[in-house]
């Protein structure tokens, strides 16, 4: 049989064990974990895995039925396609905004960085007392003006009431 | 040099000449933490009077290495340092105020993990220099003065420099994945 890749996130109620169960039944399965990450977010469990098998979309799904029994998780199963990452044509940098809370800050800002053609590759946002943080790595394409990106994301924070500062992603080669 | 020949070693709070008080401690997103500061009068009586103050702050906050004047809400190029009491400590200058501190060069970086009294909820990995030198003024002579930093001493420097400049650690953090929540603040 062919093997194919599978999206799956679980969501919900935090507890000990969900990782644990939820790997025992997709290795159950013989699927393969390619990449997964895993947080919190306020409180919330919250994890994605990409995995790659001869399971079917329904075959996994009904394997994970059993951790949203107690109404606490939900469970999602979506076949993706292979797609090989490209290599970046572009400079990494990183992207902190931090300020007072208020809705609409991450919209404002990475909407600059999307006019410019920049890709986020990495986001996390934290809510921290009445300090909202927001830390981005982003991928600039080649030609673009980072002086202006600077100027650009300090001026749509600013006007945010909140602080802004973008650098490039040092890298030690050893 | 010699600790005995070196103005910041022999340094101490009570060359102020007046007594520090405790103030509070202001956490973001106050705005002054944000807003970059202006240089002072070492020898103003409000800049002594600062400078004990953020001294005094400093000795009663639990593992508080440093201290900046936004962190105590005046926005002024003054900052307070002492790591002699922490375990991370290898050579250091005991306490001493810095007004209008620059650094002069820089080298050797290193990754730790930074915590900020500001910041009380979280902390950050953030490369930092553990070859330092600085220079600025003492409080209250107005002394120019240079200090070689190394390692956690050179660390807190840069931190408190940072504040002067409007910056958090958050400023500074390798990546996305590079802050972390604090479950209890010491």
């Amino acid at each position: 049989m062919s093997q194919t890749l599978h999206a799956i996130t679980v969501l919900g109620h935090d507890r000990p064990g969900i990782i644990a169960e939820t790997t025992e039944r997709l290795a159950g399965l013989g699927l393969n974990l390619e990449d997964s990450t895993m947080t919190l977010l306020r409180g919330h469990f919250a994890m994605m895995l990409v995995g790659s098998g001869t399971a079917s979309d329904t075959e996994i799904a009904a394997a994970l039925e059993p951790l949203t029994t107690d109404g606490t998780l939900s469970v999602t199963v979506r076949e993706v396609p292979v797609e090989d990452a490209p290599a970046a044509a572009g400079t990494p940098w990183v992207l902190t905004v931090h300020g007072g809370d208020r809705a609409g800050i991450v919209s404002a800002v990475v909407a600059e960085v999307a006019r410019v053609g920049g890709n986020i590759t990495d986001l996390t946002t934290r809510l921290a007392g009445d300090l909202y943080l927001l830390i981005a790595e982003i991928d600039l394409p080649l030609d673009v003006d980072q002086a202006g990106l600077d100027v650009a994301i300090r001026e749509v924070a600013g006007g945010l009431g909140v602080g802004a500062s973008l650098r490039p992603v040092e890298t030690d080669e050893l | 040099m010699s600790l005995l020949d070196d103005p910041v070693a022999r340094w101490t709070e009570l060359d102020l000449g007046v007594a520090g008080r405790v103030l509070d401690v202001v956490r973001a997103p106050d705005p002054v933490l944000s807003t970059p500061t202006s240089a002072v009068d070492p020898t103003s009586p409000e800049v002594v009077q600062l400078a004990a103050d953020l001294v005094a702050t400093m000795r009663v906050s639990p593992g508080c290495v440093g201290l900046a004047a936004p962190q105590v809400g005046v926005s002024s190029m003054v900052f307070c340092v002492d790591v002699s009491q922490h375990p991370k400590v290898r050579d250091h200058h005991g306490t001493f105020v810095l007004v209008n501190a620059e650094v002069v060069s820089s080298s050797r970086n290193e990754k730790g993990r930074e915590g900020c009294m500001s910041v009380p909820d979280l902390t950050g990995d953030v490369k930092r220099a553990s070859r330092l030198v600085v220079t600025g003024h003492l409080p209250g002579t107005g002394e120019r003065v240079e200090v070689e930093a190394n390692a956690f001493e050179a660390r807190a420097l840069q931190h408190e420099i940072d504040h002067c400049a409007g910056l958090l650690f958050l400023d500074r953090v390798a990546g996305a994945h590079a802050v972390y929540a604090r479950q209890t603040y010491l």
